[in-house]
């Protein structure tokens, strides 16, 4: 268009217009879109950090949920212990270690607990990862995410990774409890933690994708609230946790045995409580108690990728 | 900020294309009901309709939020099902509720959705901080979002919106619960993305002035149906003229008949003692009418001459007002608001 005719009132329409947009607001040179990241994974860091950025800036949370395991350890390992009961049979102490072991695979009922509790923790951390799903939902964040091209699959192992990340943590913390408190640490060896923690983080895995599956579709915490308390007391108490399955009454011996927590509890047992002188049958091959957990984890997972697929777009 | 478009010259072609889209909720409701309609690219289009029209499932709809039921959106040259994740690249969401998170900061929740985006953060970090300035939210950057007003708020879901360089931004009531400053600061903020980056935008209201000041074509939308799309000119002057209200001493003698006869005049309804008239030129209708009424001897106690507004356009179109719906629409926004507080 040749300037010199365009009406007087519409150039000083353009310069006023300019004026009144302040200076701070002066549109940035447009600059051009970069490289996206289109990989399947982009983002699944970002949104695990967000998580757990929440999680350690947030003491409180961390602190409440150590109170749990701590107080059991002192209430069943120390006030009533099991092991007591043995150690006053007034048999000679060869032999008392003889039916300690033969029991619970190790001399003392409270390492035996330690390790219960270390599953304990990771389960009511996995059962909560759920819940941070439908806080997500119901504060927006969620149709955030879904309204970006963040793979669905990255949204649910974002959940399950943090919460793996958590319990690991928090794990670490109730075993140093543990054995500040009294726990066997006669054979404790770098493989056998690290083995026992893998064990421990995979079983914290499988759960977390079981809860976090279930959350998907809600935005209802109450109902969550409710899944929670259904599935977590018979996942713990149906499990080795707290007693030895030895003691058991038959049928409840089957339930144990489809349990997979109690395969991750097992293994973690004889890697960090040792298996020197436990009679034959108390524990599982170690490679039973690994193949159970990963394909358990695997399984799981893979069901929770696919179903958000499903489940998150309405 | 956009794809450098400054040196082309803006085609018209759609950006959005619509066809018979649908969504039933529940297996028995229609949210949306078989709306069709176009965006030209650079245009901006908004949604005017009342509590309940179904904007927000039609904006979720076409943001891949929501699978529709039936019918065809092409967003950017992307089907809404088919191509998704194409469409979530190249589209711009600010939406209805806010959706950043508290416990981060601003900037936190920008870089966040950049990283959702795929973005490197060699771009994403710089970009941000030109958009906080743009949304002038600079100095409250690096604040958690829990300590911003409810405009702050509003403004840095828009920030968040633009991460991704869109072609096209969805704006669902974008100035709902704001201030008449903080809405004036959006408006602006609309106007210069569509002329400085010449941006397409479709959003969605339930203020009339806003779409009438704001919008190059408006759909008015009630119960899932658009009922009518066009300029907010042609929906004017699609109500018919102007009009005129004259109040007469005396109402037993009906001047309908005669009034009708005049050349300007379009329709006359009688009430009691008052005239509604609509006429297409309200300015020289007027005299004669008062003349006419002289002449047959009658006194003229009042006159008034109302030039059409979308008010008008909305009412003719829908048989209610947008006003009558404010109440209900700050119950609403109360309700949202309580819900955010619950959460600190
Ligand atoms: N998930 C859902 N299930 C059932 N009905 C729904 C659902 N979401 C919305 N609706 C209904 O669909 C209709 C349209 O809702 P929508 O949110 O699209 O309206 P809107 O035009 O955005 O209204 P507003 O101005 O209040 O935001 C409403 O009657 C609403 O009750
Ligand atoms: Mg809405």
């Amino acid at each position: 268009m040749d300037s010199s005719k365009v009406p007087e009132e519409k150039l000083t329409r353009t310069t006023t217009v300019q004026e009144t947009v302040p200076e701070s607001v002066e549109p940035p040179v447009p600059r051009s879109m970069p490289k996206l990241n289109k990989s399947p994974l982009h983002g699944l860091w970002a949104l695990t950090l967000r998580d757990l950025r929440k999680w350690y800036t947030n003491p409180y949370q961390l602190l409440i949920s150590l109170i749990q395991p701590v107080v059991w350890l002192g209430i069943f390992g120390k006030a009533l212990n099991f092991g007591t009961f043995i150690s006053q049979s007034g048999a000679s102490p060869a032999v008392q270690n003889q039916i300690l072991l033969s029991t619970f695979g190790t001399k003392s009922y409270f390492s035996f607990l330690s390790v219960g509790m270390l599953a304990s923790i990771i389960l009511f951390t996995a059962a909560f990862s759920g819940m941070s799903v439908v806080f997500d939902r119901r504060f927006g964040f969620l149709n955030k995410a879904l309204s970006t091209p963040v793979s669905r699959g990255a949204i649910v192992v974002s959940k399950v990774l943090q919460s793996g990340v958590r319990s690991l943590i928090q794990a670490g913390m109730v075993l140093l409890i543990a054995v500040v408190l009294g726990m066997d640490v006669s054979n404790f060896s770098v493989i056998g933690l690290l083995g026992a923690f893998t064990l421990l983080f995979f079983m914290g895995f499988a759960l977390s994708s079981l809860f976090v599956t279930l959350a998907l579709r809600s935005s209802d915490w109450q109902t969550q609230m409710a899944i929670i308390n259904l599935l977590n007391l018979p996942l713990l108490f149906a499990s080795n946790a707290l007693f030895p399955v030895k003691i058991m009454p038959t049928w409840l011996q089957y339930v144990v045995k489809f349990n997979p927590v109690s395969y991750a509890i097992d293994g973690a047992r004889q890697l960090l409580l040792g298996t020197a002188g436990v009679p034959s049958g108390i524990y599982n091959p170690l490679w039973l108690d690994f193949t159970v957990i990963t394909a358990f984890a695997v399984a799981l997972t893979a069901v929770g990728v696919v179903m958000s697929w499903k489940l998150l777009t309405k | 900020m956009m794809p450098n478009q400054r040196d082309t010259k803006p085609v018209s072609k759609a950006i959005v294309e619509v066809e018979g889209l649908t969504k039933t909720y529940d297996g028995k409701f229609k949210a949306v009901d078989g709306v069709s309609f176009q965006i030209e690219e650079g245009e901006i289009f908004g949604f005017l309709g009342p509590n309940g029209a179904g904007k927000s499932t039609t904006i979720n709809m076409l943001t891949t939020l929501l699978s529709p039921s039936s019918g065809q959106a092409v967003v950017c040259g992307f089907d809404v099902h088919k191509h998704a994740n194409d469409v979530r690249r190249n589209v711009g969401i600010v939406p209805q509720e806010y959706t950043a998170d508290e416990d981060m900061t601003g900037m936190a929740n920008i870089l966040l959705c950049a990283d959702l985006y795929g973005i490197p953060r060699s771009d994403s970090k710089p970009h941000a901080m030109e958009l906080l300035n743009l949304v002038e939210l600079q100095d409250a950057a690096n604040r958690k979002v829990k300590t911003y007003s409810g405009g702050m708020r509003r403004r840095l879901e828009l920030a968040c919106g633009l991460i991704n360089y869109p072609k096209l931004l969805f704006m669902d009531e974008p100035t709902l619960g704001l201030d008449v400053q903080t809405r004036a600061a959006v408006w602006k903020y609309i106007r210069m993305l569509k002329q400085e980056y010449h941006m397409t935008l479709f959003l969605t209201t339930h203020y009339l002035e806003e779409a009438d000041s704001l919008c190059d074509r408006i759909a008015i939308i009630d119960h899932g149906h658009i009922i009518k799309i066009g300029t907010p000119t042609e929906l004017k002057d699609g109500i018919g003229g102007d009009v005129i209200v004259v109040g007469v001493a005396d109402g037993e003698v009906d001047l309908s008949p005669d009034i009708g006869k005049l050349e300007l005049v379009k329709e006359v309804k009688k009430n009691g003692n008052e005239y509604r008239i609509k006429a297409e030129s309200g300015e020289e209708a007027s005299p004669q009418i008062m003349d006419l009424i002289r002449s047959k001897g009658l006194h003229v106690t009042k006159i008034s001459l109302t030039k059409p507004s979308l008010d008008e356009a909305y009412l003719e179109l829908t048989g209610r007002t947008l006003r009558e719906e404010e109440t209900n629409r700050w119950a609403t926004m109360s309700q949202r608001i309580t819900m955010a507080r619950a959460r600190s």
